[in-house]
């Protein structure tokens, strides 16, 4: 029984990688499949790690998941607590209010916001009626930030919401006891005790985020060269599979570094530690 | 008016009136109570008599439908906690789990606007007084239960309130450290000259540790003075029966005097003090009641139905021909051989005319 566990990883996440790191490792050639593993080569993962295009698409990437991460704490952060910190009635419902954009699919929900943000689509013509010119918004950045943040907040929200509902409002009856008005206790024991939940949080939002293909694809301008457009562009339009493998390697080892990087700052930081107790 | 006029220098906390209402509950009744500066006041109550409410409504964590609640001549009114002068020690303690011992007890001096260095000299001087001295780098799921006590306490006394608040403080230790901590809090207490109000359901606390004991019931004051005193002149059959153990028996008093009917006895028994005629309770202490008779005091007989030893006492326990059971406590402190009587034996109780505690029925 033990073994399953391993036998799931072996099948499902270390076959692929592997087969992605051999397809990376080959030689494009003319047929079908698109690759030989005759004479296995560098070529692709060098001109990946060395490309400009790469490097710009990577950065931009990294940008876009960043920035929408962001605004998905700061925007998130709040919707939590004020779930944790309702009436115990209310919070299952506002729970589901939550989750309720899950029950429709997601090509869906961004076919919806196109109709919403297009020139002529709902959100023009409601600024028209009240008067205002007309704002082109479909097709640019704003639209593509919008897209991510609303597609992801709910996994910001939802592991911030577990940590905050399992504070002890007593330790906030405490600071108040001691002489700290409600902003001085958030920053000294609602924000450091929640960390943990805001780590959960970033990676649920920033991971997926940097390898999004389809928000940007379909609400982003064509400047939005994301590395999952790219890498759909290696793949499907210039049929190159050794370069797109390529980029997907490239990006599992970005997104093993930040994960990485986070993990080992959490086993340093007292947040974690005090939460043990 | 002169100086000293203005304010009455021996009343620290004045409560008038106070009602707290959870929907329908009423947890605290129309409370009034005044505590004097430097008094360790106890609070006794069982559960659900509102004593929990009445710190927390001087703590300012519940809001009062009715009354005035006055710390040191300042309406608390619906000023927040952060703005009292008044601190508390919570039962859970409270500690923050992601600051070291040292930052918690600093927590109050940081947030009072101290700087870092007096922070830390206090703190240094707080640890030492709780006798945690070295223990400031720990984290408190590194300490013991009896530690973290400690800790919650000195952080609560690191700010120097004027009113210190504590919540059931010692019910979380093992009897025997609580027996210890009992006398080490009352000592912390008197050397620094903070007010005290202390909840508890632990009546031997109550005794031992109180200037006053305000007893408590339905969210009212039942009886407020001084140990002894509420201990041997209870108010009331409640009082009497909830600090410490009372035997209580149906009694009349056909005439004024100092006589008393026990109808369902058909007994009749002396008091020490004047009694006016009708019907009331007469409670006896266990061990002011003795087994075996002796000349000139009051007695009834009965039939022994248990006998218990608990090391420091011997308590009898006997049934009486109206069917009530009346309990003789010993102590064997004296070394003395104890009088022992065997379950079935029928014995004589006997108490003197003081030991009669008069309770209106």
């Amino acid at each position: 029984m033990l073994g399953v566990p391993w036998a799931w990883l072996a099948v499902f996440l270390v076959a692929p990688c592997a087969i992605v790191l051999a397809i990376a490792l080959a030689e494009p050639v003319d047929a079908v499949p698109p690759f030989s593993l005759a004479h296995p080569e560098f070529d692709s993962l060098i001109l990946v790690a060395t490309d400009p295009l790469y490097r710009a698409a990577f950065l931009l990437s990294l940008k876009v998941a960043s920035l929408s991460t962001l605004v998905c704490l700061l925007a998130g952060y709040p919707m939590a607590l004020a779930i944790a910190r309702c009436d115990e009635r209310w919070r299952a419902p506002l729970l589901l209010l939550l989750m309720l954009p899950f029950w429709t699919g997601f090509l869906m929900r961004i076919n919806a916001w196109i109709g919403l943000l297009r020139d002529d689509g709902w959100i023009n013509t409601a600024l028209g009626v009240l008067g205002f010119s007309p704002q082109h918004l479909l097709y640019t950045d704003t639209a593509m930030y919008v897209g991510i943040v609303y597609t992801y907040l709910p996994f910001m929200v939802l592991p911030l919401y577990a940590r905050l509902s399992q504070l002890d409002p007593g330790l906030l009856e405490a600071a108040a006891d001691l002489g700290a008005p409600p902003w001085r206790s958030f920053l000294r024991v609602t924000l450091p005790l929640s960390m943990p939940g805001v780590w959960a949080g970033v990676l649920l939002v920033f991971i997926p985020a940097v390898g999004e293909y389809v928000i940007p694809e379909l609400l982003g301008g064509p400047q939005a060269q994301l590395i999952g457009r790219v890498l759909w562009a290696e793949f499907f339009q210039n049929s190159d599979w050794p370069t797109a493998a390529s980029v997907a390697v490239a990006l599992v080892v970005v997104l093993l570094l930040v994960p990485g990087a986070v993990v080992t700052s959490l086993r340093r930081s007292p947040a974690r530690r005090g939460s043990a107790s | 008016m002169g100086p000293l006029q203005g304010r009455t220098l021996s009343v620290l906390l004045s409560i008038t009136g106070l009602t707290v209402r959870y929907g329908a509950t009423v947890a605290l009744d129309g409370l009034d109570l005044t505590v004097a500066p430097g008094e360790l006041f106890v609070l006794l109550g069982s559960s659900g008599s509102g004593k929990t409410t009445l710190l927390r409504a001087v703590g300012g964590f519940v809001q009062p439908e009715a009354g005035r609640i006055v710390l040191d001549g300042t309406d608390l009114g619906t000023l927040p906690p952060y703005r009292r002068k008044v601190n508390t020690m919570f039962q859970s303690y409270a500690l923050f789990p992601h600051m070291t011992v040292a930052t918690n007890i600093g927590f109050g001096l940081r947030m009072q606007g101290l700087d870092r260095a007096a922070t830390d000299a206090r703190v240094t001087e707080m640890l030492e007084l709780v006798n945690l001295a070295g223990f400031g780098a720990r984290r408190p799921a590194q300490l013991s239960g009896g530690q973290q006590q400690r800790v919650a306490l000195a952080r609560a006394l690191a700010p120097q309130p004027a009113l210190l608040l504590l919540d059931e403080p010692l019910s979380a230790l093992d009897p025997n450290l609580r027996r210890e901590t009992r006398a080490e809090l009352v000592r912390l207490q008197r050397s620094l000259g903070i007010t005290f109000i202390l909840v508890t359901h632990d009546q031997e606390e109550a005794l031992t540790m109180a200037t006053r004991i305000g007893v408590m019931r339905d969210g009212k004051l039942v009886q407020v003075g001084p140990p002894a005193e509420v201990y041997e002149q209870p108010n009331s059959r409640f009082v009497a029966e909830f600090l410490g153990a009372a035997n209580v028996l149906p009694a009349v008093a056909r005439e004024s005097g100092r006589r008393l009917e026990l109808p369902a006895l058909g007994a009749s028994v002396c008091t020490a003090q004047a009694i006016p005629a009708g019907p009331l309770l007469l409670a006896i202490r266990p061990e002011r009641v003795r087994l075996g008779a002796t000349d000139g005091l009051n007695s009834v007989q009965g039939v022994v139905v248990d006998c218990a030893y608990a090391g420091e006492s011997l308590t009898h326990s006997v049934r009486l021909a109206d069917g009530s059971l009346v309990r003789a406590m010993q102590s064997l402190r004296d070394g003395r051989r104890e009088i022992r009587a065997s379950v079935g034996d029928t014995v004589t109780l006997s108490w003197q005319p003081d030991a009669c505690i008069l309770l209106p029925p």
